[in-house]
């Protein structure tokens, strides 16, 4: 498995039982509480202003979809335009395969550091801790992801990686480790928003002027003309993508959409749903490489790692419209009292329920779970800008964990099985809650056993009534 | 016989009671029964309905679910209206019963969840209820987002006599039950729970009302354990309190 995802959430217990550590942490729940309702007020006032919200969701939705049908059409057109445009494109079915060629471009430089523009897909496949292992040291550049690889800490949120750490903890971990990793803190930082930025752009400045590679991902790849799109807030983006001589870009094959006119209703819907900006303060654009101005060379690596095998999936695939905007995980009341971490992966929240699943399959504890890991709410169906169905996603999912009859679920199915039986026989159950309600003085409040221990843990059985609807009817009314 | 007319002298539907509030809360079946047809409502009880095969559903059991979706279908066979007081039921109807193929579909647009068929079919909000009491409204997932029914039931409470409805902070937030998610993610399940109690507690409110007792089974279930001085009670129960006999 470590082979084909990041290696990083290797060995996680499953959903329930990280879970629980995290509702038992006070700060960060108070960190995760604090963060996702501001975010979540905000973009609802951002998506307010437009009237025509509900007509751009479907259009992205309808846009993504039709793309998806046609993927393989629109995957070499944008290797034509690619090429066309002096930029060399390369495939990769896995993550060891993608982190091979990467590795390889790296070397071919000469070079042993590079930056890097925040991305997912990288961290899907574990790339830093790849290149770290074949001695080439990945600086990040995002200061969230800087906080979360100064702090040897794992991402716990798409758009805020941090999300998990408060002022006091960034600033504990700037004053003990940029000096480790290159420029150290200002003397007497402190907690301060601009404080703690000015310390990163000092401690990042540097590397940028330094760097000979770039690696990112991107947003969106436009076939039509073969350009790629990193929207992004910081500007360090920008930096990293302009800078350096060599630009490799590792993006899922996902993120093409066939034109400029398809990209307009994303430049629109992504701000909004993720930072509740009306636009981004930066939207980098590339086409290949030109003579006078950015990198001279450049890589597309194109990612697979699993996407495929979702895309043969009919109900699954619509995971793959997926723009990472991350407004699902900041409405999940799950991800807000679990955090980012109990979902094993880079991919928390409602997504990473039903993405995680679908790349890696549902071999491990973990990823069988996750399925799970949800209350069927709805909240961020209804948020999602491209109409991901994830409540009927996850169940989906559940079906097949449940199909594979793995981890109790033999078991459960037996249970389920039996209890349709009765539901399918009223007269054996009328016969079943009447035991209940006669022998109801002797039932306790708590419970032992699977199940009801869950339950009782924390909330009282109810009383029994003195009969079911169905004898009252009898007596009443016929 | 889809007929809307108030003339139309006796309306006759059928009650989806839910396997829960069968077996667990017969009182809210009752207190449906007693809403509908002091509203001059005729109300049939088919017996050979059991439960809508959510929790089977939800769970990732299919196969196990299609015997019990044929049953409620055959059991509300020729009956134009399908009343249930549950949102959560009544969304599994309307948004999954098609995905079983044969007849299942046909029962989707009969089915109506009890405030909808007030405010809707009957357009009553004001139902003849007595309720002297701090009530907060807690609008379940399936109801609000589902089968969006929006501002339905807090008009019906509005015109309850004596109830006073104050504003529950994060109203739109899920309680945490979420079926077999109660007893798979415990922690998680109840860390909700117990925000949930803590925002409807902040209202000073005597009584935390909900339109699916599914919910209010896990939600009171941690009110009874913690001593809370506050009572869970389905919206059915509040409207089928009257002045003559009145609520407990
Ligand atoms: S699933 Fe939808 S809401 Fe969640 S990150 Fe992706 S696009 Fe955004």
């Amino acid at each position: 498995m470590s082979d084909t995802f990041g290696g990083t959430f290797v060995g996680m217990p499953a959903f329930p039982e990280a879970a629980r550590a995290a509702v038992g942490d006070a700060t960060l729940r108070a960190n995760l509480r604090h963060a996702t309702h501001t975010i979540r007020d905000k973009r609802a006032r951002a998506v307010a202003e437009l009237d025509d919200w509900a007509e751009l969701r479907q259009a992205g939705k309808e846009i993504k979809d039709r793309t998806l049908r046609h993927l393989a059409d629109h995957l070499l057109r944008l290797e034509e335009a690619v090429t066309a445009a002096g930029g060399t494109v390369h495939w990769a079915a896995d993550a060891a395969e993608a982190n091979r060629i990467v590795t390889g471009l790296v070397r071919a430089t000469g070079e042993t550091e590079v930056v890097k523009v925040k991305s997912m897909a990288t961290q899907e496949i574990g790339l830093n801790e790849h290149l770290a292992a074949e001695g080439i040291a990945a600086y990040e550049t995002d200061l969230a992801e800087l906080i979360v690889q100064l702090g040897e800490d794992r991402p716990s949120h798409i758009l805020v990686p941090a999300i998990h750490r408060n002022r006091g903890e960034i600033r504990d971990i700037f004053r003990e480790k940029m000096g480790s990793w290159g420029r150290p803190a200002p003397e007497g930082l402190s907690d301060t928003p601009a404080d703690l930025a000015e310390a990163a752009r000092l401690h990042l400045r540097e590397k940028f002027l330094r760097a000979k590679v770039g690696i990112s991902g991107a947003n969106f790849m436009v076939a039509e003309t073969g350009t790629l799109v990193v929207v992004e807030s910081e500007g360090n983006g920008r930096m990293c993508l302009t800078l350096p001589e060599t630009l490799i870009s590792v993006v899922g094959v996902e993120k093409v959409v066939p034109t400029w006119r398809d990209l307009e209703v994303f430049l629109q819907t992504l701000p909004r749903s993720s930072t509740a900006e009306r636009m981004n303060p930066y939207t980098s654009m590339w086409t290949g490489t030109s003579d006078d101005d950015g990198p001279s060379d450049f890589h597309l690596v194109l990612l697979d790692n699993g996407r495929t095998d979702a895309l043969a999936d009919e109900v699954g695939r619509q995971a793959l419209r997926c723009i990472r905007c991350s407004a699902c995980l900041n409405v999940c009341p799950v991800y807000e009292r679990a955090g980012g971490h109990a979902y094993g992966s880079v991919y928390p929240g409602p997504i990473g329920a039903i993405l995680t699943p679908q790349l890696r399959g549902t071999v491990s504890e973990v990823d069988a779970s996750l399925p799970y890991a949800s209350s069927l709410c709805g909240a961020c169906y209804e948020v999602c800008p491209v109409a991901i169905d994830i409540p009927k996603v996850l169940v989906h999912l559940r079906e097949r964990v449940a199909a594979e009859g793995g981890r109790g679920h033999r078991l459960e199915r037996a249970a389920i099985k039996a209890s349709s039986w009765v539901l399918d026989h009223p007269t054996a159950l009328a016969a079943g809650e009447r035991i209940a309600s006669a022998t109801r003085a002797l039932h306790p409040k708590r419970l032992p056993g699977p199940g009801a221990r869950q339950w009782s843990e924390h909330r009282n059985l109810p009383e029994l009534p003195a009969e079911p609807f169905r004898d009252w009817w009898k007596r009443n009314r016929r | 016989m889809r007929t809307e007319e108030p003339e139309d002298p006796v309306m006759r539907v059928a009650l989806f009671v839910t396997c829960v509030n069968d077996a667990v809360f017969p009182a809210t079946g009752v207190a449906t029964v007693r809403v509908l047809e002091r509203l001059g409502v005729e109300v049939d009880f088919p017996a050979a309905q059991t439960c809508c095969g959510q929790p089977q559903f939800n769970t990732g059991y299919r196969a196990e679910t299609a015997p019990l979706v044929r049953r409620t279908v055959r059991a509300f066979e020729g009956y134009a209206y399908v009343v249930t007081p549950s949102g959560s039921c009544a969304a599994m109807v309307r948004h999954h019963y098609a995905s079983f193929g044969g007849e299942a579909a046909g029962l989707a647009p009969r089915v109506y969840e009890l405030t909808e068929f007030l405010v809707d079919v009957l357009g009553v909000t004001d139902v003849g209820a007595y309720f002297p009491h701090r009530v907060t409204y807690h609008p379940s997932c399936h109801g609000l987002r589902l089968l969006g029914l929006g501002e339905r039931p807090r008009r019906l409470l509005e015109a309850v006599k004596g109830l006073e409805l104050v504003e529950l902070p994060g109203a739109e937030e899920c309680c945490g039950f979420g079926g077999t998610f109660a007893v798979k993610n415990p922690d998680v399940s109840a860390a909700m729970g117990a925000d949930k109690i803590a925002n409807a507690l902040s209202t000073g409110a005597e009584v935390l009302c909900g339109a699916d007792n599914s919910c209010l089974l896990h939600v009171g279930g941690m009110l009874t354990r913690q001593g809370a001085p506050l009572r869970a009670v389905h919206l059915a129960d509040i409207l089928a309190s009257t002045e003559e006999e009145p609520w407990r």
